[in-house]
This record gives structure tokens, C-alpha cells and sequence, in this order.
């Protein structure tokens, strides 16, 4: 019982961080604001399909949040390479 | 010899001239002589079979099931033609010989000419339309390279671009008329659509179909009034012009109109329109013919008018006339070759074609003189040779012919033309022949080489044996060929010289008498002729043509004119409108699903995407910027897929999204960092609401389907029930990929590899070419930060490195029953690989590198063929999978499936497609004078510690 109310009070808090990394996209004074806010999105992204799948009661989210996890910051590192040098493999 | 090797050894012959012309002009004419006689032999073996009524036949089964055979049958009217083809093919390989001069490229003549006899003897041969249609169309080609012969006469070009536009044109035509008869039968077996009169002429597209065929016809055959080719086609050397316009090409309209007589002809619309375009074109070709001047031309409109006469009697409709119209085929075949060659000669060795300028040859070139005046009092049908023959009995034939109920108009109109026949054929013997001999001729006329007049001459024999002993000479052959076109019994005819007193007599005398009146007044009537103002065929030919390639120009320029966004809008566009047409034409079902609720968090998501879009739209021209929000875009879809039970799908899209961005970084470093405004405001707001348009109709469309069910039944009920029993895996997603559609996925990882070879290639190409040397020289950014391989990057990566294949070999193996795969897994080993190039440095990766991509990329290849290949072992086609259960005693019962060998070189190919791309790509950053670093990492806290710190 508190479990589920845990799971949809954390969902909720995610879910509105989303919103609030969404407004920093829009409203952010340069692209590497811009950049942060998607990194965060990516790991707000990973919680709720951990949380997801615990709702569901299935580990099937499990290998996506992995990957993301795993590969996903790969890209802002990218993103964050070509901005300090322009060119990401030397 | 079979028949597919007759039609076969002209196009097999057409390569010996252009080896044998190294050995001289003589070698090369009897190597081409060679070819067609062995053709016209192996024809010939089987006319006495033909003769008794056999039909020979020959097939080969090509596609079935498409209606696509080769298949070849010779009948009377086939061995008709395919002996008018080689023979007199024969004698102008002989002619050209002597009348090529040393200047000419006699190989590529004869190779022409060997093409156009194969696809005529292919004609003439074929029992299935559909082969029939290609030589037709290829009989048009090679006319076009021999009319185009002369390639530095502009009139030879024009005229050969006239035929072939006129041509074409008509067998696009034919291509429409024969498929709707093949439809109508059922069948595109000649031999089966020849035994289906009834059906054919009941059909309501009988009509449609006799139209198009006949314009495919009456182009080929220059009927009025498509008549204006032929005479510009007379650019061509003589040799050619003797061949298609005298046996040839234009015989093969009347052939195809011969062939196709049992079942199109009788009906009043045939007669209409068959017979009176016939008449016409009989007419109007003999009256323009006597006001020639040039020789060739003037042959060029008799030829136009006989084969009116034929098409006219073709167009009779009764056997009768379609007996006299195979005789004189072969009349006109034998007195027309040898008047053109004897042209030829006369203008070989005269340098003038031009009848004002010649007269009194008489004993200049008595020989040459000899073969004309048989042939041309032949033309005249003067009795004793055998145009008269056949003249009298068209005569005698239109005569029984009732236009409309008249029944004296098309004898008439046959009387004049033949009066006007005899006119020409007259002045040409005369006005070239006769009259005293004159001393302004351009070159001193004497008779040619013996070579160049035995082949006329043979055929002057030929008309004068026909002439006096007709039954004997080529009874059999007009019997059997007739037979072949009635497709019943004969009628009653007789090949004989007197056949008595009788309307066709006197018509065929005032005709001579007339044709001499007319001879006699003909200086004024020429003036008068010059006079008039006569609308000129060319001129309104180059017209018409000017104004279709500028409408053409026209429509393409406009909806192609080169810019991407125009053909965007063009596509979206028409795409939208079909779209429209066939949703608001057509009946919908109604929405059979009810639409799902949506979630708070999926809302949310919802959002993410659209706000992501729309400031992708309001932020594109930051290209850096517009990145950044493709990778939410890309998130966001990513994580719907997972949301959406599409496991595999979500997995492949979040690591293409990182392979994506990076490759799209290495790019964008060549690219400037903003976009630049080029288009106006009115523009952006049209294309804005193209877009618009576009998005709203693929959105509804997307939501329409989602609501209702599919029309036919879904496949992948079957794909369920399979993927376990069939394919020995549970994830039917990758069962499908590397078994159901195996056969795709070997395809697509080749096609992966070759793209990734290609990327390779063009970064060889452009780093070698000065665009390369000036990539090398450009200047160093002075805000670049000065960390290149930061230590925690190194560090970071370095330990994720292990974990990330790790996950790759985990992703593998489940693939077959869990989500995963080789593709997955292939990306995410790529994506570690990547890792270190960025992070540790180009070098430092490429020296740990032992293989080559391209050797993985090649052995992922080979790994998924070796493992189709090998279920041939077991006698089963090619990727046939086979699965098993194994236990290794310390671990549990496993399975193994050969698709997971296939699914190996799935994942080879991904990763060495991947990493060659990027590697290629990252090479176009290197500087002239950069070094490799020592050191993978800038920072090394190890390096600045005093050594005894190290040894302790």
C-alpha cells in the first residue's frame, strides 16, 4: 500500500522534473545550459522506467534503463567535446 | 538448325566485324556474309517441312507464370520474310562491300547491320508478342544507328532521330495494342491468339487495341501520314536504304498486319480504316515520287506508295487480296532492292543523284542501265516481269472492293496511282537513261565493279523468271506464306501472264498509256508542281517536335528545377492529394478500437516532444543547438518505444541516437555553426504550410489506422505462432530478422558494409585531393580549450570499457529469446569502441586496433553467407535455420540455433560498419604537424612524481 503511493509520489517528482528540465531548454541563456538539461532528462528518463517497471511488476524496462544509463551520457560528453575543441575524436 | 539459333546468329555474328575489319575490308564483308548465310542455310532446311504445311516451332520456358517464353514457330509467312531478310541481307552485305568507301568504318556498318538482321529475323520468328514487342523495338535502334551512319551529314542525324522519334512513337503504340490483345486471349502466345478470332473481334477493346497496333504498323510501314520519315531516312549510305526500305523495316508493319490478318481482319473497321490509309497513301506516294528529283527520293515515295498497295490490299479484308498482297511483297522486294542498289551505283559513280543532271547514261553504263530497266518497267508492271503480275491482280482485287457502297472510287483511286506509278518508273529509266549523252556530269560515269552489280543484277533475274514463269518461280512459297496469313483454304487465284480479257486489263492499260501522257507533260506539270505551296512534312514534324520537348522541359524544369525544397513541396504535395483523393473517394470503415487513455507521465512526454519540436523549428539555424534537440527528440522516442512494448526497438534507438549525435559532431565541426537566412518571408510561409499540411495528414492518417482494424488479416498472427516451433526463439522481433526475413537481413548488412566502404573510399578521395591539403592547413581555433584526452575522461571510459562489452555479449545471446540481437549488441560494442577514440585519441585507438574494419565488415558478410550456405549441405534452401538443445555438464540445458551463427555476422558487420564510418570521418580533423601524444592522458599525476617515488 505505501509502496504504491511511494511509486506514484515518485513518479509525480519526476515527471514534473521533466517539465522543469523542459523550461530550462526553452529558457536557457546558451547551448551548454541546453546541454545539462538534456543530460538530466536522460537520467530523470532512467528513473522513471526503473519506477515504471516496478508499477508493472516486469523487468523488461530493465535493459533499456541500462543502455541508457550506460550509453547515454556518452552523448553530452560528445556534445560537451565538440564545444571545448570542435572536434570529439583526436 | 533450331530456330532460336537462326534469330540468335545474327546478334552473335555482330561481334565478328569489329574483330575481322583488323583484317582487312574483304575479311570483314565475308565474315558478315558468312554469319547470314549460315542463318539463310539453316532457315532454308526447313522450308521443304514448311512447304508441305508443317509449322516448325521452338520454346524455351523463361518465366512462366509471367507469360514469358521464348518461344520461336516458322510458318509460310515466316519463311517468307525470314528468306526475303537473309537473302537479300546477303546480297547487301556483297553491295556494301564495293560501295562503302575507304573512309567509312565498315566494321561498325556491318555490326549495325547484323543487329538490325537479327532483331528483323527475331520479328519475324517470335510466337510470343511480348519477345516480338523487343525486337520491334530494337529493329527501331539499330535503324537509327544505320539511318545515323553517316554521322557528320546533318541530314543523315535529323533523319535518323525523324525514324526513330516516328517509329518509336508507333511501337508505343503496338506495346499498348499487343498487351490488350494478349489480355483479351489470355495468352501472349501468337500461335494461340491466331485461333481466337471471335473472341477477339466480340471484345469491346477490340477496337482500342486494332488502333494502337495499327499505329504501330502504319509508323514502321511510313503509311500515311506517317509517311514523311522514310523519304528523310534516304540519308543513309545506299546499302541501307536497299535493305530497310525495300525488304526490311518497313515490311515489318505489313508484317505484323499480315500475321495478325485471321484475327483483326474482316470487320468493317479494319477495312476502313486498313484499306483507305492504304489507298491514300498509294495515291499521294505515287504523285509525289514523279516530282522528285533526287533518285533515292524518288524510289523512297514509290516504296511509300507500295506499300500503300499492300496495306490496301491487306486492308481488303478478303484471301484473294491478301494472296495478291503476299505476291507482291515479293515483287516489290526484289525490283525495289535492285532499283536502290542500281541508285546507289549510278550515284557512286556520277557523284549526282540528281535526275536533272543525268540522262543519256544509256552507254555510258550499259550494264547498270540493263538492271534498271527491268526493274523499273517491273515498277511500271509492264508484262513479261513481275510487277505486272501482282498489279493486275490488285487491280483485279479492288475492283471487287466497295467504299461505302461505291463501287467505282477505289478502283478508280487504284488506277490513278498505278497511272502515276508508271509515270515515275518511266522518268526514271528515261529521264536517267535515255536522251543524249551530256558533258557536265560531275564525275566520268562507267560501269561499277563487278561486285557491286551481280547482287542487283541477280535480282533482276530473279524479277524477269518471276515475270514470265510465275507459278513455277515462287507458287509454292506465295501458296504457303498465303496460307499462313488466311489462316484457312486459299481462294481461287492463278499466277499466270494472260488471264484473259477483263476489267483489270483495261484499267492496267489506260494506266501505261496515261503514266506515258503524263511522262510527256511533264516539265510544265514539274513547274507547276514547284509552284505550289505544299505543306513541308519536315517542318512540321521539327515543329511539333520543339514544341512537346518544350512542354516537357516545361513540366519537368518546373517541378524539378534542382532545388531539394522544391521537390519536397512537389512530393508532399502530390502525396497529400492522392492521399485526399483516395480517403475522401473511397469508403472508410469506421474506427473499430477504441483510442487508450493517457497517462500523466506519458502526457508529460508528449509534451517534451512537441515543445522539443517547436523550438527545434524556432532555434534551427544554431545547427549545434537544433542537435541538442534532436537528442530530446530522440529520447523521448526512444523511451516511448520501451513504453510501448517494442523492447527491441527501444534498445536499437537509444544506441543509434548516440552513434547519430556523434557522427553528426564530426560533421558539423566542417560546417558553419549557424544557418543563414536565404529564403523570404512568403516562401517560408508556404513551405510552413506545406509542412503543416504534410504533418496533419501522415498525423491522421497514423491515428485512423491505429483506431480501425486492418483490412486483409495481419501476418503476424503467423509470425507468433511460428517464431518458437520454426525458428527456436521466443522474441519473435528477432526471429524474424535473422529467419523468417533472413534472406532481407544478408542483404541489409551488405548494404550497411557497402556504405561504410563507400564513406571510406570518398574520405580517401577528398584527403588525397587539394581540398584535403587545404582541410591540413587550417588554422587552429584560439578558444579551443587546451585539454585534448582529459584524465577522467581516460579514466572513465577506460573502466566502462570492459562493462559495455560485457553487456554487448549479454544483449547477444539472450537476442534469440529476450530482447537483443546481433544488430543491438554490434552498436553497443561500437559505442564502447567509439569511447576510447574520444576519449584516449585517434592513435592511441587506432594502435590498439589489430583488425581492420573493412576485415570485420568482410567477415561478418562471410559468416552470414557461410551459414545460409551450409543448410545446402542439409538439402535445404538457402537460410534454412535449425535449432537444437545441448548440455555442458556444469551449466544447465542450453540452446543453440544455427540462426545464431547468422546473427554473428549480423553483429560483425554492424560493428565494423559503424566504426569504419566514424574512423573515416574523424580523419578529416587531423592537422599537418600533429604529433601523436606520448601519453594517452594530457594529465598524468603518475608522470610528475620524482622516480624514487615510483621504485617505492
Amino acid at each position: 500500500m505505501i509502496l504504491t503511493y511511494a511509486l506514484i509520489f515518485t513518479t509525480g517528482c519526476f515527471a514534473l522534473a521533466l517539465l522543469m528540465n523542459l523550461w530550462r531548454v526553452v529558457s536557457a541563456p546558451g547551448v551548454p545550459d541546453r546541454i545539462l538539461a538534456l543530460d538530466t532528462m536522460v537520467i530523470n528518463f532512467i528513473a522513471i522506467l526503473v519506477l515504471y517497471g516496478i508499477i508493472e511488476g516486469t523487468a523488461v524496462y530493465f535493459e533499456a534503463s541500462i543502455l541508457i544509463a550506460m550509453v547515454g551520457f556518452i552523448s553530452t560528453v560528445a556534445y560537451a567535446r565538440f564545444m571545448l575543441r570542435g572536434n570529439i575524436i583526436e | 538448325m533450331s530456330l532460336i539459333l537462326i534469330a540468335a546468329l545474327p546478334f552473335l555474328g555482330a561481334l565478328l566485324p569489329g574483330l575481322m575489319i583488323r583484317s582487312g575490308r574483304t575479311a570483314c564483308a565475308w565474315a558478315t556474309a558468312s554469319v547470314t548465310l549460315t542463318a539463310l542455310i539453316g532457315l532454308l532446311v526447313h522450308a521443304p517441312a514448311v512447304m508441305r504445311g508443317e509449322v516448325i516451332q521452338y520454346q524455351l520456358e523463361w518465366m512462366p507464370l509471367l507469360g514469358l517464353n521464348a518461344n520461336f514457330f516458322l510458318d509460310g509467312l515466316g519463311l517468307l520474310f525470314a528468306g526475303l531478310i537473309l537473302g537479300i541481307g546477303l546480297l547487301i552485305i556483297i553491295y556494301a562491300r564495293f560501295y562503302l568507301s575507304r573512309q567509312d568504318p565498315m566494321g561498325q556498318f556491318y555490326t549495325y547491320l547484323l543487329l538490325f538482321q537479327g532483331a528483323m529475323v527475331g520479328i519475324v520468328l517470335s510466337d510470343n508478342v511480348l519477345m516480338l514487342l523487343i525486337f520491334w523495338e530494337l529493329t527501331s535502334l539499330s535503324s537509327f544507328l544505320l539511318i545515323g551512319y553517316w554521322k557528320h551529314l546533318p541530314e543523315g542525324r535529323q533523319g535518323a532521330r525523324m525514324a526513330l522519334a516516328v517509329t518509336g512513337m508507333g511501337g508505343l503504340a503496338l506495346i499498348g495494342g499487343m498487351l490488350i490483345l494478349g489480355n483479351i486471349v489470355g495468352s501472349y502466345d501468337l500461335t494461340v491468339i491466331l485461333q481466337n478470332k471471335e473472341l477477339i473481334q466480340a471484345s469491346p477493346l477490340y477496337l482500342p487495341a486494332l488502333i494502337l497496333i495499327l499505329l504501330g504498323c502504319f509508323t514502321k510501314s511510313a503509311q500515311f501520314p506517317f509517311h514523311f520519315w522514310l523519304p528523310h531516312a534516304m540519308a543513309a549510305p545506299t546499302p541501307v536504304s536497299a535493305y530497310l526500305h525495300s525488304a526490311t523495316m518497313v515490311k515489318a508493319g505489313l508484317f505484323l498486319m499480315a500475321r495478325l490478318w485471321p484475327v483483326l481482319a474482316g470487320t468493317p473497321e479494319w477495312f476502313y480504316i486498313v484499306a483507305t490509309t492504304g489507298l491514300i497513301t498509294m495515291v499521294l506516294g505515287a504523285v509525289i515520287a514523279l516530282f522528285k528529283d533526287d533518285l533515292k527520293a524518288l524510289l523512297a515515295f514509290s516504296t511509300v506508295s507500295h506499300l500503300g498497295l499492300i496495306t490496301m490490299l491487306l486492308g481488303f479484308g478478303t484471301p484473294f487480296a491478301a494472296v495478291v498482297a503476299v505476291f507482291h511483297i515479293i515483287n516489290h522486294a526484289t525490283f525495289k532492292a535492285a532499283l536502290f542498289m542500281s541508285a546507289g551505283i549510278v550515284d557512286h559513280e556520277t557523284h549526282t543523284r540528281d535526275i536533272k543532271r543525268l540522262g543519256g547514261l544509256r552507254h555510258l553504263m550499259p550494264v547498270t542501265f540493263t538492271i534498271v530497266m527491268v526493274a523499273g518497267l517491273s515498277m511500271a508492271g509492264i508484262p513479261l516481269f513481275n510487277g505486272f503480275l501482282s498489279k493486275e491482280m490488285m487491280l483485279d482485287a479492288a475492283t471487287e472492293a466497295a467504299w461505302n457502297g461505291n463501287h467505282w472510287l477505289v478502283p478508280a483511286l487504284a488506277t490513278l496511282g498505278a497511272l502515276f506509278s508508271v509515270a515515275y518508273s518511266f522518268r526514271l529509266i528515261v529521264h536517267t537513261f535515255l536522251g543524249p549523252k551530256r558533258d557536265d556530269y560531275p564525275a566520268k560515269p562507267h560501269d561499277p565493279g563487278f561486285g557491286m552489280w551481280a547482287p542487283p543484277a541477280l535480282l533482276a533475274v530473279l524479277v524477269v523468271l518471276i515475270g514470265i514463269m510465275p507459278a513455277l518461280m515462287v507458287g509454292p512459297l506465295v501458296a504457303t506464306a498465303s496460307g499462313a496469313v488466311i489462316g484457312g483454304d486459299l481462294p481461287y487465284y492463278s499466277l499466270k501472264i494472260w488471264h484473259g480479257v477483263n476489267a483489270a486489263l483495261f484499267m492496267s492499260i489506260a494506266a501505261v498509256v496515261g503514266g506515258l501522257v503524263l511522262l510527256a507533260m511533264h516539265r510544265p506539270l514539274d513547274a507547276a508542281w514547284i509552284r505550289a505551296r505544299r505543306p513541308e512534312a519536315k517542318a512540321i514534324f521539327d515543329a511539333l517536335m520543339r514544341a512537346v520537348t518544350g512542354a516537357a522541359n516545361a513540366l519537368t524544369d518546373g517541378l524539378h528545377n534542382g532545388a531539394m525544397t522544391r521537390y519536397a513541396a512537389v512530393f508532399t504535395l502530390a502525396v497529400i492529394a492522392a492521399g485526399s483523393a483516395a480517403w475522401f473517394g473511397g469508403t472508410n470503415p469506421a474506427p473499430a478500437r477504441e483510442a487508450l487513455a493517457i497517462g500523466p507521465v506519458p502526457l508529460i512526454g508528449w509534451i517534451l516532444l512537441m515543445v522539443a519540436t517547436v523550438c527545434m523549428v524556432a532555434y534551427h539555424r544554431n545547427r549545434l543547438l537544433s542537435l541538442v534537440l534532436m537528442g530530446i527528440v530522440g529520447l523521448i522516442v526512444s523511451v516511448a518505444f520501451a513504453y510501448m512494448s517494442a523492447p527491441d526497438l527501444a534498445l536499437t534507438q537509444i544506441s543509434v541516437e548516440v552513434v547519430t549525435i556523434i557522427l553528426l559532431l564530426l560533421a558539423l565541426n566542417f560546417l558553419p555553426k549557424h544557418s543563414p537566412v536565404e529564403s523570404s518571408n512568403a516562401r517560408r510561409f508556404r513551405d510552413g504550410t506545406i509542412a503543416v499540411l504534410g504533418g496533419l495528414a501522415v498525423g491522421g492518417l497514423s491515428l485512423a489506422m491505429l483506431l480501425s482494424d486492418f483490412s486483409q488479416e495481419s501476418i503476424s498472427a503467423f509470425h507468433l505462432a511460428n517464431s518458437k516451433p520454426g525458428g527456436g526463439g521466443t522474441n519473435v522481433v528477432n526471429v524474424i530478422l535473422v529467419d523468417f526475413r533472413g534472406f532481407d537481413t544478408f542483404g541489409e548488412i551488405i548494404v550497411l558494409g557497402i556504405a561504410a566502404l563507400v564513406i571510406f573510399a570518398m574520405t580517401e578521395s577528398v584527403l588525397g585531393s587539394p581540398v584535403g591539403a587545404w582541410l591540413k592547413q587550417r588554422p587552429i581555433n584560439p578558444l579551443e580549450a587546451g585539454d585534448r584526452h582529459p584524465l577522467m575522461m581516460v579514466v572513465a571510459t577506460r573502466v566502462m570499457m570492459p562493462i559495455a562489452l560485457m553487456v554487448g555479449v549479454f544483449i547477444f545471446l539472450r537476442g534469440h529469446n529476450e530482447p537483443g540481437g546481433g544488430f543491438i549488441a554490434g552498436l553497443i560494442v561500437a559505442i564502447a569502441l567509439v569511447m576510447q577514440y574520444m576519449a584516449s585519441g585517434f592513435d592511441w585507438a587506432t594502435a590498439r586496433q589489430r583488425y581492420p574494419y573493412h576485415m570485420i565488415i568482410a567477415l561478418g558478410v562471410f559468416a552470414a553467407a557461410f551459414t545460409g550456405i551450409g543448410s545446402w549441405f542439409a538439402d535445404r534452401p538457402f537460410l534454412t535455420s535449425n535449432y537444437g538443445y545441448f548440455q555442458i555438464p556444469p551449466m544447465g540445458e542450453f540452446e543453440l540455433a544455427t540462426a545464431m551463427a547468422f546473427d554473428v555476422g549480423v553483429f560483425l558487420c554492424v560493428v565494423g560498419a559503424v566504426m569504419l564510418g566514424l574512423e573515416s570521418l574523424s580523419r578529416f580533423a587531423h592537422r599537418a604537424g600533429d604529433r601523436p601524444s606520448p601519453y594517452p592522458m594530457d594529465i598524468d599525476p603518475s608522470r610528475d612524481l620524482p622516480q624514487e617515488a615510483k621504485d617505492a
